[in-house]
């Protein structure tokens, strides 16, 4: 046992941290660690920076771009990308839909997206939960009916996030309406600009824009566009989603957040003292510093475990559960340091840019949307409730 | 990166596992603790057998030259055994003050015999009003010639009833808690002046308070540099810290293997409770503070020897912090989801409960450790 990092993971962490400083646009950097909205063009410009330098799909097949990275480098990579701090590759392609085309794809599926999602040429959505199917994902109605070489579509998606950019999205649809809840369904691939797709915004109360309804109104989808067998679907969701679980728990990011918190704690004053020099509250910092750590070292012993197994490891729901909850923790207490100055609302409606200058310290305008923004990761990506569901079946035999 | 453990270590955790299941079953252990010392001299012996006496010292020494690994793959076994024996006194504490701090002459003299399992020590350093400020030491140790005239009272030795010798802190020179000044001292425990009033705590171990007046030390028995000791006490203790991570993750991890199996096989309704969604969150909850509580107990392991003492202080801090509230959630919830069962001294799991409560009001409890982990500046440096 030896939970150092060898000289030769130490000096690819330092190469990677290396390239994050000097490539990384320092627009986007600013708005990364300032917890500001990023738009469309800050993610694709630096997942082409990314692609550029041969990093955007490091975990995919040699074939289609990846490098053969360790389980343990991978887990650097992000951890530096996530700290630098640096957007994710969009990961609607790189961690869902890609890995599912390379699983499950034809040859012609993988030569035609593949690249495209690696540069992203294509902005992929996520067209699984519906209104009547969040956690209970199975009971989804939206319906593809055979007419010929080609599916037409019915039905309505929703918590779409970012359709709105999209030019391709991903979606589970029922072929068999007699089978099974989990039988009769299937991943179709949908060009975002087929007639018959509407999608409206759905502000949520960070006044935010980032999710969606999604509509198919007798949306013609060619057959070439399903992904595997027909009414295979379900399986190949799960796949996707046991891959999603294992990226979520963010530690990096919440490492910079928790920098963040100690520079703007430093800055916010308590009576004649900085508020970082108030015990309770560097407490407070302290103990979710502890969960970091904690949920670290389990991050890693999940990472060191994967060189042993191919398929997603249920310790990947801790990893969600912790991993959520500390973001949380810490998107408090950005709320908290700034005190009163939660208040002033700096967004306008209809969700623009505000332009006019801060009502109170510069620092402060993101948080409050920021904490309420980030009540969504402990509801996506299954929530931790359901999570709970999964260690208690798939661990505990319960 | 690599958390596996290597041929020995994987030998070493299972003959102690094994030892332990053939011979520590909780009858047994009930036994043990009505014996004149409160634990077992035969399994004593059998530990100096499979060399876990010798654990961490030189092999000149009659050790097997073990590092922390070793002693977290042992204390977290004797932490699933619910073990009585003064492992964790002797080995761990005295067996660390001596291996880190005493001169040649000392080792030698003294660590074979623990290591043979012929010597039992304790560490002699709390005093009722230190708390768990470990510069805090109101005993004097005052020179006469090449002597000491050591002055004082301790408090909560651990295993100080049935030890051979004890390692005393007295303080040479400075305020009551200062970290200059302080000396360590090996006194036996029947020399003139010492007296000791042995009690049972509440986890099912012993301890003692020891009182000395006017005890003579000679110049041999001075361990380390005089007045120099507290960051060579500040090392030990902090690697003993790591070592009590390991046993209380033992000793989490036995609570919840009782509570899932009880939860499968208890029926109430007509079905296993463990059916119910409430409780089978509630054992969710429980293995994710225990998986939380190895992870630590692994990088207070790492930790255990970084010769930064910043570092490892902030580490160990982080650690004891975790190991304090996992144990306690996964200590309370095992109690509860057993009901009435897991009230009862008859039930294994209310003593783990016990032994886990205790460890964290060991060298600080997660509130003590977590102020000092803030005041020095948290685990995340700024970029």
């Amino acid at each position: 046992m030896d939970l150092r990092f060898t000289p030769d993971e130490i000096a690819f962490r330092d190469e990677v941290r290396a390239f994050m400083c000097a490539a990384l646009p320092a627009p986007i950097r600013r708005k990364m660690v300032e917890a500001r909205r990023l738009e469309k063009h800050d993610i694709v410009t630096w997942q082409r920076i990314l692609n550029a330098k041969g990093w955007a799909v490091p975990h995919w097949p040699a074939a289609w771009g990846g490098i053969g990275w360790s389980p343990v480098k991978q887990y650097i990579f992000h951890e530096e990308l996530q700290q630098a701090p640096a957007p994710d590759p969009l990961p609607f392609g790189v961690n869902m839909v890609g890995p599912v085309i390379i699983a499950f794809g034809s040859e012609a599926q993988k030569r035609r997206y593949l690249p495209r999602i690696a540069n992203l040429d294509d902005w992929w959505c996520q067209g699984f939960s519906e209104p009547g199917a969040g956690s209970d994902l199975a009971s989804l109605k939206t319906t593809a009916r055979r007419d010929g070489d080609a599916y037409i579509v019915n039905g309505q998606k929703t918590w779409t996030t970012t359709a709105q950019y999209a030019d391709w999205i991903f979606c589970l649809v029922r072929t068999d309406p007699a089978a099974k809840k989990q039988q009769g369904i299937s991943f179709l691939l949908i060009d975002m600009k087929t007639p018959g797709i509407t999608v409206r915004p759905i502000q949520t109360i960070d006044g935010g824009r980032e999710v969606n309804e999604v509509f198919f109104d007798d949306v013609r989808v060619p057959v070439e566009n399903r992904v595997g067998e027909e009414n295979r679907g379900w399986d190949y969701a799960k796949f996707l989603l046991g891959n999603e679980r294992t990226g979520i728990a963010r530690i990096g990011t919440s490492k910079a957040r928790i920098r963040r918190l100690k520079e703007i704690a430093a800055l916010e004053r308590v009576g004649d003292k900085p508020l970082i020099d108030d015990e309770r509250f560097r407490m407070k910092i302290a103990a979710v510093e502890v969960e970091l750590k904690a949920l670290e070292m389990t991050q890693l012993r999940v990472v060191a475990a994967a060189r042993d197994r191919n398929e997603p490891d249920p310790a990947s729901s801790i990893l969600k559960i912790k991993g959520s909850e500390i973001q949380q923790a810490v998107s408090e207490l950005l709320l908290e340091a700034i005190g009163p100055y939660a208040l002033p609302q700096e967004t306008h409606d209809d969700g623009d840019r505000w332009n006019e200058p801060p009502i109170g310290p510069e620092w402060a305008g993101p948080l409050a949307p920021h904490y309420f923004n980030w009540r969504k990761v402990s509801i996506y990506g299954g929530s931790n409730e359901i999570q709970k569901n999964i260690i208690a079946k798939a661990i505990l035999g319960l | 990166m690599d958390f596996s453990f290597t041929d020995e270590q994987r030998l070493l955790k299972e003959s102690v596992e094994r030892l332990l299941a053939d011979r520590y079953s909780f009858e047994a252990r009930q036994r043990f603790m009505d014996e004149p010392t409160g634990w077992s001299r035969a399994l004593w012996q059998s530990y100096a057998e499979l060399g876990l006496l010798g654990l961490p010292f030189e092999d000149k020494h009659g050790g097997i030259g073990g590092g922390p690994v070793e002693t977290m793959i042992v204390m977290e076994a004797f932490g699933r055994a619910l073990a009585l024996e003064p492992f964790f006194a002797t080995v761990v504490l005295a067996g660390g003050l001596l291996r880190r701090g005493a001169d040649e002459a000392m080792r030698a003299a003294v660590i074979p015999k623990i290591a043979r399992g012929d010597l039992v020590l304790a560490f002699a350093h709390a005093e009722r009003q230190s708390r768990y400020d470990l510069a805090d030491v109101a005993t004097t140790a005052r020179r006469d010639g090449a002597d000491y005239i050591l002055d004082g009272a301790k408090s909560l030795v651990i295993h100080g009833d049935c030890a051979d010798k004890l390692i005393v802190s007295a303080r040479l020179a400075g305020a009551r808690r200062d970290r200059d000044g302080i000396g360590l001292f090996v006194v036996d425990a029947d020399a003139a002046g010492v007296s000791r009033r042995g009690y049972p705590t509440v986890d099912g171990l012993r301890a003692a308070e020891v009182t000395l007046a006017g005890v003579r030390v000679g110049p041999d028995q001075v361990l380390g540099e005089p007045g120099k000791a507290f960051p060579l006490i500040a090392q030990v203790v902090d690697a003993a810290l790591a070592a009590l991570a390991a046993e209380a993750v033992g000793a989490m991890a036995a609570m919840h293997e009782m509570t899932v199996e009880y939860l499968r096989t208890r029926k109430q309704f007509g079905v296993p409770i463990g059916n119910f969604q409430v409780l089978q969150h509630r054992a969710a909850e429980m293995l994710i503070a225990l998986e939380e509580a190895r992870s630590m107990a692994f990088f207070a392991t790492m930790m255990a020897e970084e010769p930064d003492p910043t570092e490892r202080r902030k580490a160990i801090a982080a650690a004891k912090v975790q190991i304090g509230r996992s144990g306690r959630f996964v200590g309370q919830q095992a109690i509860q989801l057993h009901g009435g069962i897991g009230m009862t001294m008859e039930y294994k799991v209310g003593h783990y409960f016990k032994r886990v409560t205790m460890i964290d009001a060991m060298f600080g409890d997660a509130d003590h450790h977590l102020a000092e982990l803030a005041r020095l500046g948290g685990l995340i440096a700024d970029a």
